[in-house]
């Protein structure tokens, strides 16, 4: 049978592709203080420049916590995308600042992935960021990209932690903040670093009641000032207990029973243990990342054309181990609460399943599957989250492992006995925010896409049936199908 | 051959099912892996097992349906498949597969709009029919290659992952020994399978292969509504809806790539993901809602007719050589009995596969890439 041998492939990626639609010196992602402040210095050194911003996220969205652990606790005012737009723009006096200076400003558009060539990939005609937005989703070209990301809640779980009101420190601030949208009254705090303290400063100011805080450490844990402003609102930390349970009734939490025995009634449970930040895009492109414990896990190491600035570079450094202290609250819960209890919400792991790296309740588990676990995919050599993932399916769910990956990595370092870091963590993937498809989707690509694409790779003699190969069928196979049919 | 060794140097699907073949038939298998086991193209793929172009056919149908069974660890296979056409062209072209089933008496039925509905019912009105595929089917490839690695430890083979070939130790026209940089493997026979990276290694014993690696990318959303069939192709896509619900698609241009000497360093996905979305919203329209969650990209390996090289070489005779040419994981229970059948008999015992020999190449030339156009963009 005689190849193809025109010297062209008629199906390769070559040329194929859908232009940026605009070009800009600099593309800002996250438009909060520092990331106004970078398009600012960027655009007075005369740069063209566009700030983006995924707030006003959608509520569909928000539900599913993403980007961050809202916990349910958005009151119905999130569902109106115009009302939140002005509220999320008024809360940032400096957004008409950046507007003023000639900064191209995009609210409610999210940043879901970063393109450019290098390794494994050279058909991009230029390196892109993709943007989309409740219509659509389109590209842009860049000369630089600097992502203000922020950073995201470290979530925990403890039977009940997946109820409707337990949610994160940022997802709590934004809600009181830039959204005016919180629903809860009273709300308890897991945590006693600054992150906790100020929360619960913060709720107060917002007129929202605080409970308490739970500190597993000895003492508390941030700064000895706030502390004491916390006292003199008679709000204290409970030092030495964890979260035991977390009560619900048909409007989510109603109390909290602490290890001590204690019991607090409140409507909301605010995880405030740590912060990690926000590197979704630079790990889905393959940046190059670090992990620094006192800067809040892995943060990016930078790039010529890539910088961090803000939380999502990492936060302040101020001699605080951040991943020694969460791995002292992910140890106590562990202790504390039953191996049932899920640890990924969207694919409902358990943390026995986790570590016993079991298939999801769908599928049978013979006794040669049940005699496996982590122990036994460790003898094999080092272990691998993803690995982990796809065989237990923790982190695989809608939000993308906002709520599990942290912990999932923190347990499968002590169930090893490994130090934290030593199992890589779950990788990030684009699109780094779920996005319909219909959005995602490119309705607009060139002509060449569509006279390129094949189902596989448009060699027509893979496909031909062996008993069909040198007969009259041969010639017709490869007549009908060549190019764009499967199998 | 019971008792004797044998180096499977890749712990891929194809690797790993000839490793648990020979294990099978009381051979000591260890298999080398310079990473994770079935972590490139093995693990991220379409998990299509429905391959009625190859010679092994027969025996991927007889064998998949008691995969779970013979490994002892799930492999979510599901049986059947649904083409749908959504162009008048593609409605001609699947027509044209299912008069060439009912010619071979393989079970086929043309569905119209609403039967392809029923069985699919995340399809729309724009289809123009379909071709159900009562044979076939698909699994979940990460689970499977781990059910083959775990099922192979079972009966006593060895799995060394992080182990990176470096060389092979010859004498008297065999393999002695396979070298890894810290420790020299002796076996009796061996099995090269280690997909793009075979070119390079099978150079270090004096043997051509051609193979090319490309790119290719997948998307995957957030669970759906179980559909009554979930191996829907169609619209030049291929896929499946997994047994949680997850739409997982691939198709579309492919970008050729040269290969880094330590193996596929870096497997990134491109804006693909947004022309796959585009068609699969085209193809499941009342899917078209659902969030996407991720997509990814793997390498994989051609050969210039992009049929499989399964070889037993004449020199070294004690090699063994298998590249599945980009469609490896749905045959791989029939692939590695034939490896396994190669290394003990010398012959494949259910199958003719002499079109899989590697001799169809000779005289080639090396410059094949450049004629056929398969070369990494400048």
């Amino acid at each position: 049978m005689e190849l193809n041998f025109t010297g062209t492939d008629i199906c390769a990626i070559n040329g194929t592709r859908s232009p940026a639609e605009a070009f800009y010196d600099v593309v800002v992602v996250g438009a909060g203080p520092s990331g106004i402040a970078a398009a600012l210095e960027a655009k007075q050194a005369g740069a063209s420049v566009l700030l983006v911003d995924e707030n006003p996220v959608s509520g569909a969205l928000m539900g599913n916590d993403v980007p961050l652990y809202f916990g349910g606790r958005m009151t119905a005012a999130t569902q109106n995308s115009e009302r939140m737009l002005e509220a999320v723009f008024m809360s940032m006096p400096a957004l008409e600042l950046a507007m003023e200076a000639g900064v191209e400003l995009l609210l409610g558009v999210t940043a879901w992935g970063v393109y450019r060539n290098g390794p494994g990939v050279q058909s991009l005609p230029e390196q892109v960021v993709g943007l989309a937005d409740a219509k659509r989703s389109w590209l842009v070209g860049f000369g630089r990209i600097i992502l203000a990301t922020g950073a995201r809640d470290l979530a925990l779980s403890f039977p009940g932690w997946n109820q409707p009101g337990v949610m994160g420190a940022a997802a709590l601030q934004m809600l009181l903040i830039r959204y005016s949208a919180f629903a809860g009254h009273r709300v308890l705090i897991l945590g006693s670093h600054d992150l906790a303290l100020e929360t619960a400063l913060l709720a107060i100011e917002h007129g929202v009641e605080v409970a308490g805080l739970v500190e597993v450490r000895p003492t508390p844990q941030g700064s000895g000032e706030l502390v004491s402003k916390l006292a003199a609102a008679g709000i204290f930390v409970r030092c030495g207990t964890a979260i035991a349970l977390a009560q619900a009734g048909i409007n989510g939490i109603e109390a909290a029973t602490l290890t001590s025995g204690e019991i607090i009634a409140c409507d909301t449970i605010c995880t405030a243990v740590g912060l990690i930040p926000s590197i979704e895009l630079v790990d889905a492109m393959h940046g190059p990342l670090e992990l620094d414990g006192q800067r809040g896990g892995y943060v990016p190491r930078g790039e010529a054309n890539v910088s961090a600035v803000g939380l999502c570079a990492g936060l302040a450094g101020s001699g605080f181990d951040h991943v020694q202290y969460r791995m002292d609250w992910v140890r106590t819960l562990a202790e504390v609460c039953s191996p049932e209890t899920i640890i990924c919400q969207c694919e409902e792991v358990t943390r026995a399943d986790l570590l016993g790296v079991q298939p999801p309740n769908y599928l049978a588990r013979p006794p040669a599957m049940c005699a496996r676990s982590l122990g036994t995919l460790l003898h094999d050599g080092p272990a691998n989250q993803d690995q982990i993932k796809r065989l237990t399916r923790a982190g695989m769910g809608v939000c993308q492992g906002r709520r599990c990956r942290d912990q999932v990595a923190m347990l499968l370092a002590l169930e090893a006995g490994q130090p934290f870091g030593t199992i890589p963590l779950a990788s990030h993937r684009a699109p780094v925010r779920p996005l319909p498809m219909k959005i995602l989707a490119d309705w607009n690509e060139p002509a060449e896409m569509e006279a390129a694409w094949d189902v596989w790779f448009g060699i027509p003699t893979q496909w031909v049936p062996v008993e069909d190969v040198g007969t009259p069928y041969e010639d017709a196979h490869r007549a009908m199908l060549y190019t764009g049919m499967y199998e | 051959m019971s008792g004797s060794e044998v180096v499977i140097v890749g712990g891929g699907v194809t690797g790993l099912s000839a490793g648990w073949w020979l294990a099978r038939s009381g051979v000591k298998v260890t298999v080398l892996d310079k990473f994770i086991v079935g972590w490139e193209a093995s693990g991220r793929n379409g998990g299509g097992a429905s391959h009625y172009s190859s010679p092994l056919f027969d025996e991927e149908q007889r064998l998949w349906p008691q995969m779970d069974d013979l490994l002892g660890y799930p492999t979510e296979h599901q049986k059947e498949r649904i083409l749908i056409a959504m162009t008048e062209r593609q409605w001609e072209q699947y027509r044209f597969v299912a008069q060439r089933h009912q010619r071979l008496a393989h079970p086929v039925e043309v569905l119209d709009v609403k039967q392809v509905q029923e069985a699919v019912p995340l399809a729309g009105d724009n289809c123009f029919g379909g071709v159900h595929y009562k044979f076939g089917g698909h699994a979940n490839p990460q689970r499977s290659v781990q059910a083959y690695a775990w099922a192979l430890q079972d009966l006593g083979g060895t799995i060394l992952q992080h182990s990176p070939v470096t060389g092979f130790d010859t004498a008297g026209g065999r393999v002695t020994a396979v070298k890894t940089a810290e420790t020299t493997y002796g076996c009796d026979a061996v099995v090269v399978a280690a997909g793009p990276q075979i070119p390079q290694l099978m150079a270090q014993l004096g043997i051509d292969v051609p193979l090319a690696a490309a790119r290719a990318e997948m998307i995957i959303t957030e669970p759906a509504p179980m559909m009554p069939l979930g191996g829907v192709d169609g619209h030049k896509l291929y896929g499946r809806q997994t047994m949680r619900g997850n739409l997982a698609y691939g198709g579309g241009p492919h970008e050729w790539v040269d290969m880094d000497e330590g193996g596929p360093a870096a497997r990134p996905s491109t804006p693909l993901a947004r022309n796959l979305a585009r068609r699969l919203a085209e193809l499941l329209p009342k899917a078209a809602h659902l969030n996407v969650i991720r997509s990814w990209a793997g390498l994989i390996e051609n050969s210039p007719d992009g049929r499989p090289i399964i070889d037993r070489l004449t020199s070294p005779d004690n090699v063994v050589v298998a590249s599945m040419s980009s469609v490896g994981f749905g045959l791989s229970p029939a692939s590695g009995h034939a490896i396994r059948d190669l290394v003990i008999d010398g012959k494949c015992s259910f199958a003719d596969i002499d079109i899989l020999k590697l001799s169809r190449f000779a005289g080639l030339g090396s410059d094949w890439r450049e004629r056929r156009g398969w070369m990494p963009i400048a």
